[in-house]
């Protein structure tokens, strides 16, 4: 019974493992989502025009991470960023009012 | 609660209400530019913050904040570093176009000793024109390629043009024109927008922090900020134009810089010469 159910716990375990590493390694298909994502928020950025160099450098990263094969730093390095490219926007969109605060008057 | 408190609590209630009512018109009020009243703002502020430095002064920008720095820089000023720029400036500018025609021709008194008066604002174009921008202007119309807008040729060329205008206040004009104002208040707002993904804007180093140090350098006061270009960095071993100097605040801070005389960067120059009005030309300038 102990035996057992220790062969149970121990074939969990190794399938798990498994999952979490087959949820690990991205596709070209995932680096290529990520990356879209990426270029429309960073285009939305532009279009209010406040764009952050960060965000191009991570793109970049992301491009070549890709171009070598390695999915999951491309994927990683899109995500990035598009966080980047919506703060970006958050900033812009804020800052609309928000810069009066500090004006000299 | 008794009557009486009753009667206090509520009269402070009212009160309140009542400051926060008549806050509220300046508020609005405030919307609305009013250039002079910013001008007259903009210098109380520098010179209320630096009671000790001399009006003048201002358009030295970081040495103007610190004696070490003056003292270095009047001994830099004996073998100026601008000066091959300056000489090359008005030789270019002597230099006639392959038509014949010259620089003097596109602009009043033929281009001497009107540094002063740029940028200014074109009422049949509707916009901001920037000496550089007017520069190139004239020579595109004269079948000459434009210069670069940030650094050598046109640094020659303002170079010389500044130093005919030395000590003459600046003296922009907004004329009435809702254009003239949109222009003036959108360069306003970009002066004081964060940007980048350090979050800071043109008046967090200029408005909040001059005088400070920023790694190695002091920070200038935004108040005759553009009297003294263009200028000799030794950051960047070389002459640098207005242009030059928005396009790396940008990219220092993080963001994505606009092109060279967008029309962002123009609105801006025109607000921050406007609210430098009376300060002296300085230009050609040195900078650490």
């Amino acid at each position: 019974m102990r035996t057992s159910m220790l062969k149970s716990i121990l074939t969990v375990a190794l399938l798990m493992a498994g999952a979490s590493s087959a949820r690990a390694a991205a596709s070209e298909a995932d680096f290529k989502a990520a990356y879209a994502a990426a270029e429309a928020a960073n285009k939305e950025a532009a279009a209010l025009r406040n764009q952050w160099t960060t965000t191009a450098a991570a793109m970049a990263a992301a491009k070549k991470a890709a171009d070598s094969g390695d999915f999951d730093q491309a994927v990683a390095a899109s995500k990035e960023a598009e966080a980047l490219a919506k703060a970006s926007i958050y900033q812009a969109t804020s800052e609309k009012e928000a810069w009066k605060a500090i004006e000299i008057r | 609660m008794k009557p009486r408190s009753a009667i206090h609590f509520a009269s402070a209630a009212l009160a309140l209400a009542a400051l926060a009512l008549s806050a509220a018109p300046s508020a609005f009020a405030a919307d609305t530019p009013d250039p002079v009243a910013d001008a007259k703002a903009f210098r109380k502020y520098f010179t209320d913050k630096f009671p000790k430095v001399k009006l003048q002064d201002f358009v030295n920008g970081p040495y103007s904040m610190n004696e070490d720095l003056h003292r270095q820089w009047e001994e830099k000023e004996q073998f100026p570093p601008y000066e091959f720029s300056l000489d090359l400036g008005k030789e270019m500018f002597a230099k006639p176009f392959k038509n014949g025609k010259s620089y003097a021709d596109c602009f009043a008194n033929g281009g001497i000793g009107i540094r002063q008066n740029y940028p200014t604002f074109d009422e049949k174009e509707g916009k901001v024109v920037t000496l550089e921008l007017a520069l190139n202007r004239c020579r595109e119309a004269n079948g000459e390629a434009p210069f670069s807008y940030v650094k050598d040729e046109m640094a020659a060329l303002t170079a010389y043009m500044a130093f005919t205008s030395r000590g003459k206040p600046f003296d922009i004009k907004i004329p009435a024109d809702p254009r003239a104002l949109e222009a003036y208040q959108n360069g306003k707002r970009y002066f004081y927008t964060r940007r980048g993904q350090l979050n800071f804007s043109c008046a967090t180093c200029h408005v909040q922090s001059p005088g400070e140090r920023i790694r190695a350098e002091v920070l200038a006061p935004a108040f005759g900020i553009l009297n003294a270009m263009p200028i000799y960095r030794s950051e960047w071993s070389g002459m640098g134009t207005i242009s030059r100097r928005f396009v790396t605040c940008n990219s220092q801070i993080r963001g994505v810089p606009l092109n060279p005389q967008d029309d962002e960067y123009r609105d801006l120059e025109y607000y921050l010469s406007y609210v430098s009005n009376g300060l002296p030309i300085s230009g050609p300038g040195a900078r650490p």
